[in-house]
């Protein structure tokens, strides 16, 4: 007797049908395991200055350094081989990305759910403090919320959560909404359970699905926000440089027509987000029950 | 209609008096200027003398009263880099970020609409196709990266454009702009490109996914049946219903075209408002950052009421917050 597939194991399988999709899928883990393993795969730890030399600087991609490591997508300035670079980047970028994603949906999720569940003057605040936030465009929040604070890591963290908790409550206060409206919920109301009870265990995981797909897309944002930070000099700082910064650096020698050294970090910041972003329309469509048969 | 413009006013001041105490609090915090601003060779009596002139002597909450009164007439402090008013330094800047964020917003509607319109009048030729996936990406990839590629195409290795800077200027109601000059023009066109992609892609979709859904309204039909010429049908009746969304978000836009023209002009070091404000992070310059923040708040306050009551003019059905009940 064939067994009725999960529903883990049917949304799996929808993911699947598309090509494009899994593409993304691979490059994406692809870019998880060079950032996750970049110490044991890169050719040169680029922040270690004892196996850095200034004359092996600035030299185009595939040229030989005085040790005989390949420099197979060039150098920068100060000698240090752009892959390897490129590896050690992605870490910072990565991590800022999630970890803020992560922070900002807990914070969303949070203030969403409480205030679709009590409603009143709860909702009226939240949701106020909510349209005033997104009335303004993200840089500018992150802006001012950096030149504030200064540059750093941490920092720049803060600002990606605080610009994208709104997006999350608003999100999820239209979807519980709705959930809260239907019968199981006063269902569960009738056997008198707690509102705490109520929120986490019926109404959280019945307002998840449009949520993944948010956070997905977000991340994605959330990297290319601070690579444009990082850019403008008041994100992460020059001792942890993330992606954005890679390329600020090589931007003056671009000029002179020494691309490389801005070129292909800027290469794997967009192919990054091209393939969170081929993943999160793929997840759109698997997870939206309108569009399924 | 009145007291909900009341409301929405005294809503904006209260947003705007935290702003000022929070972009405060949190500048004056942060680093000491004195570090920053005065030459490490000056003498113990040079340094005091500077600290008193700068007014940095003074207890935080003095720093904030007297910030407060003076701002209230319009007095945002003096520029410690510059050492001139750093309302009249922002004033004196901001011509150029608003001529950058019109002609940005011209390339969008101008070359936004047609392909829009193109897209969704052929949306399964490879044209249509192009044209969407295109705007995708025009979405997905940030701002600077464009920028950087267009520099290195245009500018590095064809050599048919500057890379940046503002080139001459000349003046129209004693406004200097650039757009009177071929030269000016030149320096205009790859920073207003890449300002205008992000809102370029926005106005495709809009006007693709309108043109789909308006080619199938009965009163299309109708003037299909009427035996109006193709060209009458969408140049008319289509591109009219269309429109009044499109209108509505580049009004939505044009705010956060200024607050992006800061990624635009750092890269091409276009001499506006925006560049103005990371120089002055930099180094530290507060007063022309607290000045900018509010005034570019400002700014923001007064798009957002303005658009809210258009639009409720434009369209009876909205109802604003409950104010006309």
């Amino acid at each position: 007797m064939e067994r009725e597939p999960t529903p883990l194991q049917r949304l799996v399988a929808d993911f699947a049908r598309s090509r494009l999709a899994l593409a993304g899928l691979a490059l994406l883990a692809l870019i998880l395991l060079a950032a996750v393993f970049a110490p044991l795969i890169a050719p040169q730890n680029p922040y270690d200055l004892a196996q850095l030399d200034v004359l092996d600087g600035r030299l185009p991609p595939g040229s030989k350094s005085g040790n005989g490591l390949t420099f197979w997508l060039g150098s920068d300035d100060q000698g240090r081989d752009i892959l390897s670079g490129i590896f050690y980047g992605l870490r910072i970028s990565l991590l800022v990305g999630v970890v803020s994603t992560l922070c900002a949906l807990a914070i969303g999720l949070a203030a969403g759910l409480c205030a679709a569940y009590f409603g009143g003057r709860t909702d009226s605040v939240i949701m106020r403090l909510v349209d005033i936030q997104l009335s303004f465009p993200s840089i500018l929040i992150a802006l001012i919320l950096l030149a504030l604070l200064g540059q750093g890591v941490d920092k720049t963290i803060f600002a990606l959560i605080m610009v994208q908790w709104a997006y999350y409550a608003r999100t999820v206060r239209a979807t519980a909404l709705i959930e809260r409206g239907k019968e199981y919920i006063e269902a569960a109301m009738c056997l008198a359970l707690p509102p705490a009870r109520i929120v986490l265990r019926h109404l959280l995981p019945n307002c998840l699905p449009p949520l993944i797909v948010v956070a997905t897309v977000q991340v994605a944002a959330a990297i290319a926000l601070e690579a444009t930070l990082s850019y403008l000099g008041i994100g992460v700082p020059i001792t942890e440089p993330s992606l954005g910064l890679l390329i600020k650096n090589g931007f003056d020698y671009m000029l002179a027509g020494q691309y490389w050294i801005s070129f292909y970090p800027g290469v794997a910041l967009l192919l990054t987000i091209v393939a969170i972003n081929l993943v999160a329309d793929r997840l759109r469509d698997v997870l939206n029950p309108r569009l399924q048969q | 209609m009145a007291a909900f413009v009341i409301r929405r006013l005294l809503q904006s001041v209260l947003v705007l008096w935290l702003m000022s105490l929070l972009v405060f609090v949190g500048v004056y915090a942060i680093g000491n200027p004195v570090d920053i601003l005065i030459n490490p060779q000056a003498d113990q009596a040079d340094i005091a003398r500077a600290i008193a002139a700068l007014g940095l002597d003074q207890p935080l909450w003095q720093q904030y009263l007297t910030f407060l009164r003076q701002a209230l007439l319009g007095d945002l402090g003096k520029s410690f880099a510059y050492n001139i008013p750093a309302l009249q330094l922002i004033l004196e800047r901001m011509p150029a970020t608003l001529e950058l964020a019109l002609a940005a917003a011209a390339v969008a509607v101008l070359l936004g609409i047609p392909l829009g319109l193109w897209a969704g009048l052929a949306p399964d030729s490879w044209a249509g196709k192009l044209i969407m996936s295109g705007s995708i990406l025009g979405f997905s990839l940030p701002t600077f990266w464009v920028g950087l590629l267009l520099i290195m195409l245009f500018a590095v290795e064809l050599g048919w454009l500057p890379s940046g800077g503002r080139g001459p200027t000349s003046l129209l109601l004693g406004i200097p702009v650039s757009f009177l000059s071929w030269e000016g023009i030149r320096h205009l066109i790859l920073p207003a490109t890449n300002l205008a992609l992000f809102k370029l892609s926005l106005i495709i979709r809009l006007t693709q996914a309108g043109t789909r859904e308006a080619l199938l309204q009965d009163y299309v039909k109708f003037a299909r049946a009427k035996g109006l010429s193709n060209a009458r049908v969408v140049g008319v009746h289509v591109l009219k219903n269309i429109l009044i969304p499109i209108v509505t978000v580049i009004g939505l836009e044009f705010g956060s075209v200024i607050a992006f023209a800061i990624v635009t002009e750092s890269i091409f070091g276009w001499p506006g408002m925006g560049k103005l404000i990371i120089d002055s992070i930099n180094v530290l310059d507060r007063p022309v950052i607290v000045a900018y923040l509010l005034i570019v708040v400002s700014l923001f306050i007064l798009i957002n009421l303005a658009v809210d009551i258009v639009y409720s003019l434009l369209d009876p059905r909205v109802r604003l917050g409950g104010a006309t009940d």
